[in-house]
């Protein structure tokens, strides 16, 4: 693993054989290295996220390990094989998700599911039955014979992952497979994606902007950023090893260039940052020791606070720390961003 | 090759699925063929001549009835009465009358004089095709006129016998060849250049290369899965334009097979030429650019609407390696001269090889990763 995270890149459990093993691996458009050497394996059975912000690197990685861009230098073994040397036999073995809706919006559900099994081989008989076991695994085998155009948004998504399962792959790569759907959509993928990896026993490579899908999704999670690997762990081991185990958000009622050093100087505060309109953001390891503190200041100054809340440390926190940018605003790029072109900077 | 199949299915449920395809790759040409083939087929009738009568004698009122018979017959024009030779020719000018005829005073007595009489005509050249019309009718006029009342009994002069070897090909019929191959170059451009591209832009390519579909199965795929498309539009057009043209040639079976032959041909070298513009293109603007370019670029040195003998040097070197002149040129031996696959063979064996040529350099440039 390049970069310091808080464990070291082997899989889950040290047992495990590695569904994916990434080492060293690199990726150079001309001068410029997309991705710079990096290292992590995944544990067959696992779920594995990939966070990072735009530009950061996931999708290139994604990219060479699913073999659609030739890696630059290191090496990557996915499902046992060389993605560079057995590029067939990893096609074969891996389903995969792009972030663009591209089935066919003309084709039926099931041609285009069809059209899929045909290009892996999928003899007929098997292909019928896989057909209908991948539509009653994402709940659309009444939608069988329906035109895609008339599905929702949610329901192209869970077509989109029967597309990719409809040849049983071993290993399952995810590109943002929840972007742009509704709240309720975006659980029914999450509760999806948790189903067929237990009846499948798949293993997931899952990109994702959404700090709370990564927490409820995935057993692990690299943080990569700039093409490096900066963080990687489970969402447990990555929230304790950002410095402070609880947030405290206040606002004060006057602005003053004070209250930052005043923060820092409370006991157990580990780090504070400062957000707009006199909002602060308190990391400490002892929550509600500090909330007591921070109003007892306050009311010995005479200052009110406006608002005051205590949390558990987040994804979020975890990745402002690593990556020391805001994902929310990674959020709102990717609303109004269009979809990366096949060959773009990932 | 299942593979290669697949990905043929794919394409051809996606344009049944849309006709739209369809319909526009045949609305352009067909539009062309009517509006075009009623357009420049047709001669000139009802021109407006100013006459200009300064003799008033017996000869000058025989030029006045050859006049008057031209109007009531052929009907190329009509005469408009003027005394003056100056306001003839300002109307001339400005467009008021197509020309003018004037006959100066005395012809009458220079005629029968034998003293080299003369008719003026004055013409706007700057209308060739008006004033061309004009000047050849009356040339004829003219000549009948030089008649001899009494022939002699040995003729001397060299008389030209022309044989037309077929019925008279009206403007329609001589541009369906050009509509048929339009129609499949238009059905290519969208559904193999378009289309394409779309689908590359769209990540539908990303979605077949983590497939383990073979390079060639899938170039093999979307080139056939295009020159099916080309061939079905080649045949609605072929069917469609020669019932409207009044052509029977599409009823024999012999000429079925000669047409379809071309047809085949034809759609394997415009998808084979279009592959080979398009195999590194990822920007969707980009065939939509070239469309206009690449169709006056094709099209018109092709022979379709003007004859390449009448070209220059450089136009013909483009015609020598244009696709669309074998295609128009063995549409028109089949459709217009019935002429057998002896008169298509050069076409059909420069297609096949044109289309086969360009698959085959395409290939190597088709990138199986993005």
């Amino acid at each position: 693993m390049s970069g310091g995270g808080p464990t070291a890149g082997s899989g889950r459990n040290g047992a495990a054989p590695a569904a994916i093993a990434v080492e060293k691996i690199v990726k150079k458009y001309g001068a410029f290295e997309a991705v710079k050497g990096v290292s992590f394996s995944v544990a067959e059975g696992e779920i594995f996220g990939l966070l990072g912000p735009n530009g950061a690197g996931k999708s290139t990685l994604i990219r060479m390990m699913t073999t659609l861009i030739p890696v630059t230098s290191g090496r990557a073994v996915v499902a046992g094989h060389d993605v560079m040397k057995d590029a067939d036999a990893v096609r074969r073995a891996i389903g995969v998700i792009p972030q663009a809706l591209t089935s066919d919006q003309d084709l039926t559900v099931e041609e285009n599911l069809s059209i899929y099994a045909k290009l892996y081989s999928v003899p007929r008989e098997q292909r019928e039955r896989n057909i209908a076991e991948v539509l009653e695994a994402v709940d659309l085998t009444k939608w069988r014979k329906a035109e895609t155009k008339t599905l929702s948004g949610g329901m192209r998504r869970r077509l989109e992952i029967a597309r990719g399962l409809v040849h049983d792959p071993r290993i399952f790569f995810l590109d943002e497979p929840t972007t742009g759907l509704d709240p309720v959509s975006r659980i029914a993928v999450w509760e999806m994606l948790n189903n067929l990896k237990k009846t499948r026993n798949l293993t997931m490579l899952v990109t994702t902007h959404y700090m709370e899908e990564a927490d409820r999704l995935c057993d692990r999670i690299a943080i990569v950023d700039h093409g490096t690997l900066v963080a990687l762990g489970t969402p447990v081991e990555l929230k304790q090893s950002v410095p402070g185990s609880n947030v405290v958000e206040v606002q004060f009622a006057r602005e003053s260039d004070a209250w930052m050093e005043r923060l820092r100087a409370l006991p157990d505060v580990t780090e504070v940052q400062s957000q707009s309109a006199g909002v602060y953001r308190v990391l400490t390891s002892n929550g509600s020791q500090t909330t007591t503190q921070l109003v007892e200041m306050a009311a010995s100054m005479g200052e009110q606070l406006t608002s005051l809340s205590v949390q558990n440390t987040s994804l979020d926190d975890v990745f402002v720390h690593y990556t020391g940018r805001q994902l929310r605003d990674e959020q709102v790029k990717s609303v109004f961003m269009m979809p990366q072109r096949p060959g773009g900077n990932a | 090759m299942n593979r290669m199949w697949a990905i043929v299915e794919r394409e051809m449920r996606k344009f049944f699925r849309s006709p739209v395809l369809m319909i526009m790759s045949m609305m352009l040409p067909l539009v062309q063929l009517v509006i075009l083939g009623n357009a420049f087929g047709g001669k000139i009738r009802g021109a407006r001549v100013a006459f200009v009568d300064y003799d008033h004698g017996p000869e000058s009122v025989k030029v006045r009835e050859a006049f008057d018979s031209v109007a009531a017959n052929i009907a190329t024009f009509n005469a408009v009465e003027y005394t003056d030779e100056n306001q003839a020719r300002d109307d001339v000018r400005e467009g008021k009358v197509d020309a003018a005829v004037i006959i100066p005073a005395q012809f009458s007595r220079r005629v029968y004089a034998q003293d080299a009489p003369r008719l003026g005509l004055v013409v706007d050249n700057s209308d060739q095709f008006m004033s061309g019309s004009i000047e050849g009718e009356m040339q004829s006029l003219v000549d009948a006129l030089n008649q001899p009342v009494i022939q002699p009994r040995l003729v001397k002069s060299i008389a030209l016998e022309i044989v037309e070897l077929y019925p008279f090909v009206e403007y329609m019929k001589f541009l369906l060849a050009g509509s048929i191959s339009l129609a499949m170059y238009i059905s290519v451009m969208i559904g193999g250049g378009m289309l394409y591209i779309d689908d590359k832009a769209r990540g539908v390519h990303e979605g077949y290369l983590v497939t383990p579909i073979s390079k060639l199965e899938l170039v093999m795929g979307l080139n056939i899965a295009g020159a099916i498309k080309a061939v079905l539009s080649g045949i609605s057009l072929t069917v469609i334009g020669s019932l409207m043209a009044g052509l029977g040639v599409i009823f024999h079976p012999a000429a079925l097979v000669q047409l379809l032959a071309l047809i085949l041909g034809t759609s394997i070298a415009f998808n084979g030429m279009m592959f080979l513009m398009m195999v590194r293109v990822d920007d969707p603007l980009v065939p939509r650019a070239m469309f206009g370019v690449l169709n006056t670029l094709l099209f018109f040195p092709s022979g379709a609407i003007y004859p390449i003998a009448a070209f220059p040097p450089w136009l013909r070197a483009i015609a020598i390696v244009d696709p669309f002149t074998y295609a128009i040129h063995g549409f028109k031996a089949i459709l217009l001269k019935d002429g057998g696959f002896a008169a298509i063979n050069g076409d059909l064996l420069f297609l096949f090889t044109f289309g086969i040529g360009t698959l085959l350099l395409a290939t190597p440039l088709f990138k199986r990763t993005l």
